[in-house]
């Protein structure tokens, strides 16, 4: 360990056995006795309007916390403001929420480009910028921007891991790419071609892209087909995915195929894009489908169900985001319970960076939580599944 | 040679949804001289209406008639309400309006039924006829759905009273008051029928898309090269403008410029139409008489 | 076309005590409103310069443009990699952008000659459409920065002078928005104003006069197109980071409804329509989070409906009221 982080560390535990003794209580602001302010930015209206649902279900998820009495005694309030995909927006929204609503912290606001616009602002006023709701792999870098943390599997993360997994079982496959023309296709194919790496030229006989506001990419489907590739790797988003894998088994193409995480959903996707045309795709997960009726009986999914009933009704049980809000505000929740009374923003920002071994309800079995002061991606480990008509089932084991 | 065929049958198949689109718009210009650029969020609001009453039980077909006559006492609404009074501004009123429409309807659709992407049904088999897979039954489907209401429109204008007049009204319309052709009716009129052929176009349109409130911003650029590129007063122009425009994006982005320019192509498109020969390929040129 | 009216020739002794009254009543928000809210207000006036811009294409020239955002995209891009690639002082981003907008007008004006009214008004909504898609393209991505966009860094106060980066930058937006107000009041005064209003008015009797319609058409895109520029690249090192997502198709639609909503062919119109655009949003987030656009578009059409020579003519009607009982 370099000196940095053993003093870091060292530093950590003194604090960790100082706690204790530490019953004062200390507030930055938007921290109080009675309540903690969150702020939040999400693409409310816009092209990205869909995504507005994981805003929506953390408000949900907080308004219960409130009404189980809180946290430690302090009330949830989230501040979500629409930035309607725009990083203007999203700079006037945050320094509204900063300088404005003086919120404690900024939890997962939505957006490459969003957190991009706002990232050294943030670092500079020293406000956490936290579990960003993005997968873009430049959000795990606590050297130069220690105040900003992503949540999620990175995209490159999962691009290596198929690229692993061709390597290993498919190593003279001819390989076409279909990837959304935005900063997730993209970095996701980065990851690709860095885990495929010399091969990367050779393997990848094809790649297309295509824009979210593309009525059709039938076009794309045939080109890719006809470069007479074997494995296809789909990087979509939901609605582009059924369309694609419906496309692909239409026109006779039948490559081993590999789905990117965020289109595994078996309610949003495989069934509009048929059930028996999505037999035998793999994808990695971290999070439990909730359409899979392997959870039928899961008591998580079942509280996640009751939730969804009670607090969230017209969200939407198909929708992988959902499951996606629902845990991301969970872990806020563990990480602001274990700051408990001081509610500094370095607190925040500390204790987020110390979650160990944290098994979420709706997250797969042997996925856990892990950040430290080097390590600001939550989520790294992932699990590859194949499709079998029915269900997502797991193979291999969990790769970190 | 198979990729091009297919390629090619997939061109026809997107562009019969421009095609579909582009057909609204040109019976709107023809009842009112004007550029509808609310037309596809028009269309997109028909559907989730369609989509509404199947989810309540209602059949397909009977749905689909449903939403065509919705939309039709809609069309006639909008232009009578909302329209009527600024008739005999200038064009940038009504411009503004139509932007203010398609804000409107975006947002109001996105309230009601969420952004969730939802599948929407299809009438026709899904398994593709004659086996091949070129091109699936509902994209065929869809192509004669469109060349039906395409020779239906054309009918219309061209043997019947009411199209003339509706022409008329739309060409010189002190003349046909003069006439006796109650020129505010016309123009309802127009809406009314143009709101029922986007509803078509969207009812088409969503099981290849699904249906979501954006579905329809993606489409609505190139349905307005596609009837461009036709000759906006002309409905054969159209739906040829709609197929060409679907080929040409899918070749070009196939065989020549890849997939990254294709909102560019169409751009090009409409400006080169515009400024080289703004009647379109099949429009008459109209010569104003100073 | 509304409420076209031209500036009047000399200002009376009366108002240019107001004026200057004004300016100064404009150096003291910084000093007494937070960081926050003088940030906002420096987009005010960055917003302000384009439709200034616009104004002068589609209130006094007549010709509609749904596209203007492609020029704020190309200014505010413009001081990006002036500033990030080219180690460029910000304060001279803004000729260049000036000038690089004023010639993509001006080519861009050449074949929309052809276009009337809705037509134009396509094509130019076509621009904006296509113009994400386009910022995006491989080949630019080493210059663009792609979607990640660039990051600016605001500049600081010179000379040491005691005010932070975001007063400062408010001072400098204001100075260059009365440079560039005082700019298209003169121009829009003189012999190439009456021009432009006569081509908007009656063309064909215009051209009987000698006008050439071609040239001022297009020069009059091309000086829209500057105005806007300048707008953009004040707007971009207020907000420090350009995107390509920052720039879709949204935008022109706000700048369009800014001028409807301040007043055609007015220059107070611009400043009025720019605080509309940047306060209204929030204004209508607020009363309902789920349809925030469709207040919007209520309210852009009413306006369309109730007072269609935009604010700037209904102060103007109450201001002569006023003065008329006084």
């Amino acid at each position: 360990m370099r000196l940095g982080t053993s003093f870091a560390s060292l530093a950590f535990a003194a604090a960790l056995a100082a706690a204790p003794a530490f019953a004062q209580k200390k507030y930055d602001p938007g921290a109080s006795d009675t309540e903690i302010k969150i702020g939040q930015t999400m693409p409310y209206s816009g092209p990205a309007s869909a995504y507005g649902t994981i805003g929506r279900i953390e408000a949900a998820y907080f308004k219960m916390v409130n009404e189980q009495g809180g946290i430690n005694g302090r009330k949830l309030t989230l501040i979500s403001l629409d930035d309607g995909y725009s990083p203007p927006r999203t700079v006037e929204a945050t320094r509204r929420l900063v300088e404005q609503d003086e919120v404690l912290f900024d939890f997962q606001p939505l957006g490459t480009a969003a957190n991009a616009a706002i990232r050294k602002y943030m670092n500079a006023k020293k406000v956490p910028q936290l579990f960003v709701a993005t997968g873009a792999t430049m959000w795990g870098d606590p050297k130069h921007y220690p105040w900003t943390m992503g949540w999620q599997p990175a995209y490159q993360t999962e691009g290596k891991i198929y690229a692993k997994d061709i390597l290993t079982n498919h190593p003279n496959a001819k390989v076409a790419v279909l990837y959304q023309n935005d900063d997730y296709g993209k970095d996701l194919l980065k990851g690709l071609k860095d885990g495929l790496g010399a091969k990367a030229s050779s393997l990848i006989v094809k790649e297309a892209s295509y824009e979210v506001t593309d009525p059709s990419i039938d076009s794309q489907i045939l080109s890719l087909k006809d470069s007479g590739a074997d494995v296809f790797v789909n990087i979509t988003t939901p609605k582009f995915a059924a369309l694609a894998i419906r496309k692909v088994y239409d026109s006779g193409w039948r490559p081993t195929q590999y789905l990117a995480n965020v289109s595994l959903s078996i309610g949003a996707v495989l069934t509009p894009a048929g059930l028996e045309k999505s037999a035998g795709l793999m994808t990695v997960a971290y999070l439990k489908d909730a359409t899979d009726t392997e959870w039928e009986n899961d008591p998580a999914m079942n509280d996640y169900r009751a939730f969804l009933k009670k607090y969230y009704p017209e969200g939407n049980l198909a929708d992988s985001s959902n499951v996606y809000g629902y845990s991301a505000a969970q872990t806020l929740v563990q990480v602001l319970k274990q700051c408990g009374d001081n509610l500094t923003r370095e607190n925040v920002m500390k204790q987020a960076a110390s979650l160990k071994h944290l098994q979420l309800p709706l997250a797969r079995p042997g996925i856990e939580i892990n950040t430290g002061p080097d390590d600001f991606f939550p989520f790294e480990a992932l699990q590859l599944q194949r499709f079998d008509g029915k269900h997502w089932v797991a193979f291999g084991k969990v790769i970190e | 040679m198979d990729t091009f065929l297919a390629q090619f049958l997939s061109g026809l198949a997107t562009g019969g949804v421009y095609a579909s689109l582009a057909l609204a718009l040109v019976m709107i210009h023809q009842a009112t001289r004007l550029v509808n650029f609310a037309q596809g969020e028009l269309a997109m609001f028909s559907t989730y209406i369609a989509w509404s009453l199947v989810n309540a039980g209602i059949p397909y077909w009977g749905a689909f008639a449903l939403t065509l006559a919705i939309s039709f006492a809609c069309g006639i609404a909008i232009e009578r309400v909302i329209l009527r009074p600024v008739e005999r501004g200038p064009v940038l009123s009504m411009v503004v309006i139509f932007i203010g429409l398609l804000v409107i309807l975006n947002s109001v659709a996105g309230w009601i039924y969420s952004y969730t992407v939802r599948p929407f049904p299809s009438p026709f088999p899904s398994e593709p006829l004659f086996g091949q897979h070129y091109i699936s039954s509902h994209d065929l489907g869809a192509i004669a759905v469109t060349l039906a209401v395409l020779v239906l429109v054309y009918a219309f204008f061209r043997f019947t009273p009411l199209g003339l007049a509706m022409r008329a009204a739309a060409q010189n319309p002190e003349s046909a008051r003069l006439v006796g052709i109650r020129v505010g009716w016309m123009r309802a009129l127009g809406w009314g029928l143009a709101t029922a052929i986007g509803a078509s176009a969207g009812m088409m349109v969503a099981p290849i898309v699904f249906l979501d409130p954006n579905m329809m911003s993606g489409v609505l650029l190139y349905a307005f090269a596609a009837a461009l590129l036709g000759g906006i007063d002309n409905p054969f122009g159209a739906v040829f403008g709609g197929f060409f425009v679907g080929v040409l994006e899918n070749l070009l982005g196939a065989y020549l410029i890849g997939q990254e320019l294709k909102l560019t192509v169409a751009l090009v498109v409409i400006i080169a139409v515009l400024v080289v020969k703004p009647s379109g390929l099949f429009g008459r040129t109209l010569v104003r008489r100073v | 076309m509304g409420a076209g009216n031209l500036p009047h020739a000399a200002l009376a002794p009366w108002k240019r005590v107001a004026v200057a009254a004004c300016l100064a009543a404009l150096c003291v928000p910084p000093f007494v409103l937070s960081n926050f809210s003088v940030f906002q207000l420096t987009l005010v006036i960055a917003y302000a310069v384009v439709l200034l811009g616009l104004n002068m294409l589609t209130g006094y020239n007549g010709q509609i443009s749904l596209g203007h955002g492609a020029f704020y995209a190309i200014g505010a891009y413009a001081a990006a990699i002036l500033m990030d690639h080219y180690a460029v002082p910000y304060w001279m981003t803004l000729p260049v952008a000036a000038a690089l907008c004023l010639a993509a007008g001006f080519l861009f004006g050449l074949p929309a000659l052809r276009l009337e009214g809705p037509y134009l008004a396509l094509a130019t909504f076509a621009l904006a459409v296509a113009l994400p898609q386009l910022l995006k393209y491989k080949a630019f991505e080493a210059w663009t920065g792609g979607v990640q966009g660039i990051t600016i860094v605001k500049p600081d106060a010179p000379l040491g002078l005691p005010v932070n980066a975001d007063q400062w930058l408010y001072f400098f937006a204001l100075a260059v928005a009365i440079l560039m107000f005082s700019l298209g009041r003169n121009l829009l005064r003189g012999r190439i104003g009456r021009a432009m209003v006569a081509v908007r008015d009656n063309p064909i009797a215009a051209e009987a006069m000698g006008i050439d319609i071609a040239l001022y058409k297009s020069l009059t895109f091309g000086v829209s197109a500057m105005f806007t520029g300048v707008g953009g690249a004040l707007g971009a090192i207020a907000v420090q980071f350009v995107a390509p997502d920052s720039f879709n198709a949204f935008l022109s639609i706000a700048f369009l409804v800014g001028i409807v909503v301040g007043g055609l062919g007015t220059l107070q119109g611009a400043v009025y329509g720019a605080i509309f655009i940047q306060f209204v949003p929030n204004i209508a987030d607020r009363i309902s989070r789920a349809a925030p656009w469709a207040i919007y578009g209520i309210m852009v059409i009413l306006f369309v409906y109730v007072a269609p020579g935009g604010v700037a003519s209904f102060v103007h009607y109450v201001s002569r009221r006023w003065r008329r009982k006084t």
